[in-house]
């Protein structure tokens, strides 16, 4: 189908975004790269009487490291991001969650800060923004605030921003040394909406113990998941195959998916276990490897 | 009724300009307004890939962006691939000599798809080529002879 009439404002800067969210309120939508926004235009899902687009933001695209964390502007592409050394050497869990993302043709236009604020329950960067711990800084017209990844989501497509609000910054830590990662995916075909997701990065300490460990799982309710417990099991116990294991047993207790057309709740229980176990797997082999 | 909006824009190395409205689709614009209909529409929700173009050199859905955002764009479809002398492109050739088409309906994509993702990787391996064209949906051909002229153009290409 075709999108019904809207009125269109291209914003030119933060401020001029804003401007526009505090004119037309709940009238607007933002369009970021459009690849689930518009979609839902075209299928008149979404009916809003003013689009604001973010395209020509030019201070919304960024990749910058600063005291331990990755500042990514939410207008980023995410192909940009995929492609970046940067990336690449700071959080490459990012780069190989980011081969999970639609398509490549996708990616040249969806953005990180787009994905993230969309909050798909099973979509991969909210997954990793999750499991990292990450930051997003939310700009409206009282000035500037910082949400921490739980509290940021909140339910099925529902965030902490307010109307009004705009996404401007995605923070991601920086990986420490003597660390492994690990995304692990279930999906029907390549680049469809994960069913389970499974991210997971790994820290040693000097003798060999796991000094720190993060998982997120995805597709499992209505916003990632953080495992806190299965993180402690590993910490505790190291990476030995018993251990891991254990936690991956952990993570299918933990999760209460929804069954649906696509797969029951039972067997979404069953990918967490065993793409947990996957994922802490090659993430503890990674470490030893980079050693 | 939202106002129509004036564009200017380069399709092919020729520019272009054109009153649309906001919601009109790059897509529905390249192939009603411009009359270039090599460049295909099938889903319009960004799954099949037929009408994927290159944008400012970057493969792009154009069912999922609009024709007002492309103002100041430079984008080629399918019809600017060859020269203007009837040449096909190498990637073209190649498809053309490994049957890589039946009905031609995902053609343009794939062919679009493959060029973008022989520029980020031009020696790509079979794992590699069939993830970089799982962007776009063929019914026809079984996909193994997109794959072998893909493979066949990267050599050419590089
Ligand atoms: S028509 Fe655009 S992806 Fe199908
Ligand atoms: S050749 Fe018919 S869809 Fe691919």
């Amino acid at each position: 189908m075709k999108p019904p009439p809207f009125d269109y404002h291209a914003a030119r800067s933060v401020s001029e975004a804003l401007e526009l969210l505090g004119r037309y309120a709940e009238d607007a939508r933002l369009l970021a790269g459009g690849q689930s926004l518009v979609p839902m235009l075209n299928f008149r899902l979404a009916t809003p009487r003013v689009l604001i687009d973010l395209n020509r933001v030019g201070e919304l695209a960024y990749i910058r490291e600063e005291n331990g964390w990755l500042r990514l502007g939410a207008m980023t592409r995410q192909r940009a991001i995929e492609f970046s050394p940067l990336v690449k050497e700071r959080i490459p869990l990012l780069v190989e969650a980011l081969g999970y993302v639609g398509h490549l043709p996708t990616r040249t236009r969806g953005t990180i800060g787009g994905s993230v604020a969309h909050a798909d329950p099973s979509a991969e960067c909210p997954a990793l923004v999750c499991a990292l711990g990450g930051e997003l800084v939310i700009r409206g017209a009282g000035g500037e605030r910082v949400v921490g990844a739980a509290d940021f989501f909140q339910d099925f497509f529902t965030t902490a921003l307010q109307p009004g609000e705009l996404l401007v910054e995605v923070r991601l830590p920086v990986m420490p040394a003597r660390s492994g990662w690990a995304f692990e995916e279930f999906a029907r075909r390549h680049g469809d909406f994960a069913i389970v997701e499974v991210a997971a990065q790994v820290t040693l300490d000097e003798r060999g113990g796991c000094r720190a460990a993060r998982v997120a799982a995805a597709g499992v309710g209505a916003t990632p998941l953080r495992l806190r417990a299965v993180e402690q099991i590993v910490e505790r116990g190291g990476g030995a195959g018993a251990v891991v294991a254990q936690a991956a047993a952990r993570a299918a207790e933990l999760v209460d998916p929804a069954g649906d057309h696509h797969a029951s709740a039972d067997y979404r229980r069953h990918l967490t276990e065993v793409l947990t176990r996957r994922a802490l797997s090659r993430a503890f082999a990674g470490v030893e490897r980079s050693k | 009724m939202a106002q129509v909006r004036p564009i200017s824009l380069t399709v092919n190395g020729v520019t272009r300009q054109a009153l649309v409205e906001p919601r009109r689709l790059l897509v529905d614009f390249l192939r009603d307004d411009l009359g270039l209909t090599g460049t295909h529409v099938g889903c319009e929700h960004g799954i099949c890939g037929a009408c994927t173009i290159l944008f400012n050199g970057e493969a792009a859905r154009s069912c999922l962006m609009l024709a007002v955002q492309a103002e100041g764009a430079e984008i080629t479809t399918v019809e600017g691939l060859g020269s203007s002398d009837g040449k096909l492109h190498p990637l073209q050739e190649a498809f053309w000599e490994h049957h890589a088409l039946q009905c031609g309906f995902c053609t343009p994509g794939m062919l679009i798809v493959a060029l973008d993702f022989l520029r980020t990787n031009p020696d790509p391996t079979e794992e590699e080529i069939r993830e970089g064209l799982s962007a776009v949906l063929c019914r026809c051909t079984g996909y193994q002879p997109i794959i072998e002229a893909v493979k066949a153009a990267a050599a050419r290409l590089r």
